[in-house]
């Protein structure tokens, strides 16, 4: 088990879903918080929920509020180094190019790319923490 | 993990209202052993810090939050309780940072912080409480002796009874007040004055009532401002701030003329709000030596930029050594937080930079045998931030009226980098004898803050770092502790933290991210 565990980890880094901040909530992680880091991971994957909400809520509306759409955006950004979600960083930056340039259309096709990542970081970990809870 | 030390207990209080940020940082500082109490709101925060009057040692605080922006909670803090405050963000975008300074930040982190940055954030803390203590009587003394002499001989070791710049009896003097700081009952600590525009007016009205400002002395001017209570300490340290105001004033008359190639390389669209067409004595020439390639690098590679600055002696001669000097006498540049009480972004120049100006050319050009070992530490004393988003600040106006404005948030900035090269030259020139003193001066200043002194420093910490920060040069890279902090393309050992003794930073062996640097900004306010 130890050994999948370590599998499946690895392959999140090797594959960019995660970068060094991970590793670092792993170090932090100790007797006095032995499942610290799945406590942040669930508790970075709620509230990203609300913000991806409160994004998609924004768009729908169509009016295209670049300056809050950014705003809501840098806010997710922020959330998503907590955990070093990398590959979801990377759709968080491009989305905000993209509300700098008021390109509507780029915005869209972005945060649906983002939500993809995010829903596939989502499960990853989640086979990850259960793993390394057997 | 890392050997540096941090002061156990340090009280910190964190807002950010991403929750798992919160928790993260919460996890972070209390694995540094530090005190935490978490916020998710500003409001919150500030309602806490008001009613824990003194039950914080440093406030950490992300700029983005719902409600209320972190540059307004920023001065507040600033404004009404005087506590070091570090601001956060996923952005390290130039202005934003710009902003951060100018608002009275000690420091910029950059989100993912790492426990290094976190480490050593009781340096802020300490640069504070050192600030205070330097804001006396004494220092006046001194301060005035260098404005009317510039004695470069002084400094140069020429008087045995000069410790660090500082005259043997000023040394006492601080000693005793750092003792009094430690001694609760003990009288002889002030109340804090805040220097409103009027004061200040009322003040300069009298300076000039006398005549001659360096034959004016507090005890005349407070005559005549004729407030009754105002003291005639609050007076001499106002006094010699604005002298130090005035001479980098004439400074920045001279060096005029540097500053047009830089800023127009390289100007962030706030320039507008900085050029005035006065230069702050030393950070322009500090900027531009070097010429163009310094201009070129400083987007790319501050490292670069520092170390072309610093090591192209012919065109430094002016360059501000300012900063050392503080540091040699106990008085780290970076004084955010007395201006922040008067205005939160205020950004006066640091009252001591043109006084190791005077200082640093003369020991400067001697001592240029040194420069090649300084450079590695002045390289890290010019941060791409600096360099970058502190160009502004190049041309910021010091005007008379603007003595207590906010104007030269960055020029403190820039001095700090000189301020690096300094303690070499100066520490070669300066005497062994000083160093025990200091030693004391530092232990005596640790431990009134009630911190734990490390017993087993990894270079001997207060003694041995001391020696070695005063002394030699080169040492001053080993033994800085900046290097936790991050520091983009950064791969030098240098020290960026200029304004404390460089045996006062510990930390790994990384070093400050240009944004969070700067921030380390000697805000230079006037407060007595």
């Amino acid at each position: 088990m130890q050994r999948q565990v370590a599998l499946i980890k690895q392959s999140l880094f090797d594959q960019g879903y995660l970068d060094e901040q991970f590793m670092e909530l792993e170090e932090l992680q100790d007797d006095a918080n032995p499942n610290f880091v799945e406590e942040v991971a669930t508790l970075y994957f709620k509230d990203s929920a609300r913000l991806i909400n409160n994004i998609d809520q924004a768009l729908e509306r169509g009016s295209f509020d670049f300056n809050r759409l950014d705003s809501y955006m840098h806010q997710f950004k922020g959330s998503s180094t907590s955990i070093g979600a990398s590959k979801v960083k990377t759709e968080c930056t491009m989305f905000r190019e993209y509300c700098r340039a008021g390109n509507a259309e780029g915005c869209l096709r972005t945060f649906k790319q983002l939500k993809k990542e995010h829903a596939t970081l989502r499960k990853k970990l989640e086979q990850y923490f259960q793993a390394s809870k057997r | 993990m890392d050997k540096g030390f941090s002061p156990v207990g340090l009280r910190v209080l964190v807002v950010d209202d991403d929750p798992t940020w919160l928790k993260i940082l919460e996890k972070m500082l209390k694995k540094c052993s530090y005190e935490v109490t978490t916020c998710g709101l500003a409001r919150e925060a500030l309602r806490l810090l008001r009613e824990r009057k003194d039950g914080f040692d440093i406030v950490i605080s992300d700029v983005n939050m719902p409600d209320m922006d972190g540059f307004k909670l920023l001065e507040h803090v600033g404004l009404e309780l005087d506590l070091p405050v570090i601001m956060m963000s996923v952005d390290g975008e130039t202005k934003r940072v710009m902003k951060g300074v100018q608002h009275g930040a000690c420091d910029y982190l950059l989100k993912p912080i790492r426990m290094k940055e976190l480490k050593i954030i009781w340096q802020h803390v300490l640069r504070k409480k050192l600030q205070e203590v330097r804001d006396i009587e004494g220092c006046y003394e001194v301060g005035a002796d260098w404005f009317t002499r510039n004695d470069e001989a002084h400094y140069l070791g020429g008087g045995e009874d000069v410790s660090f710049g500082k005259k043997r009896k000023d040394f006492e003097f601080e000693k005793k007040l750092l003792q009094d700081e430690s001694d609760p009952s003990s009288s002889s600590k002030k109340a804090r004055v805040v220097w409103s525009f009027e004061l200040h007016q009322k003040f300069v009205n009298a300076v000039n009532q006398i005549g001659c400002d360096h034959k004016a002395g507090p005890k005349k001017i407070l005559d005549l401002m004729n407030v009754p209570w105002l003291t005639r300490e609050n007076v001499a340290s106002h006094l010699q701030k604005y002298r130090l105001y005035l001479s980098r004033l004439e400074k920045g008359k001279e060096l005029k003329c540097y500053s047009g190639g830089v800023r127009n390389m390289d100007s962030p669209p706030k320039d507008a709000e900085f050029s005035s067409g006065h230069q702050s004595p030393g950070k322009s020439s500090y900027v531009y030596s070097g010429g163009s390639s310094l201009v070129h690098k400083a987007e790319t590679d501050p490292k670069q930029l520092a170390s072309s600055s610093v090591s192209d002696p012919s065109s430094d001669v002016h360059m501000p050594p300012k900063g050392k000097k503080k540091r040699i006498e106990f008085e780290p540049p970076i004084s955010s937080s007395v201006f922040d009480s008067l205005l939160p972004w205020s950004d006066v120049p640091d009252p001591l930079e043109s006084k190791p100006q005077i200082l640093f050319e003369s020991s400067f050009l001697q001592q240029q045998p040194l420069l090649p070992s300084q450079s590695p530490y002045v390289v890290a004393s010019a941060p791409t931030l600096m360099e970058q988003e502190m160009k502004p600040s190049y041309e910021t106006c010091v005007n008379a009226d603007e003595f207590l404005m906010p104007q030269n948030k960055n020029s403190t900035v820039i001095n700090q980098d000189v301020s690096l090269s300094t303690p070499s030259a100066i520490s070669c020139m300066k005497l062994q004898e000083s160093s025990s003193n200091v030693n004391n001066d530092t232990e005596s200043i640790l431990r009134s803050l009630n911190w734990e002194l490390p017993e087993s420093h990894h270079s001997g910490f207060i003694d041995t770092d001391l020696d070695f920060s005063w002394l030699h040069g080169e040492h001053l890279l080993a033994n800085t502790g900046l290097q936790n902090f991050q520091f983009q393309d950064y791969s030098s050992s240098s020290s960026l933290l200029s304004e404390l003794p460089p045996h006062l930073w510990f930390g790994n062996d990384r070093l400050p991210e240009p944004d969070e640097y700067t921030l380390m900004v000697d805000h230079g306010l006037f407060i007595s």
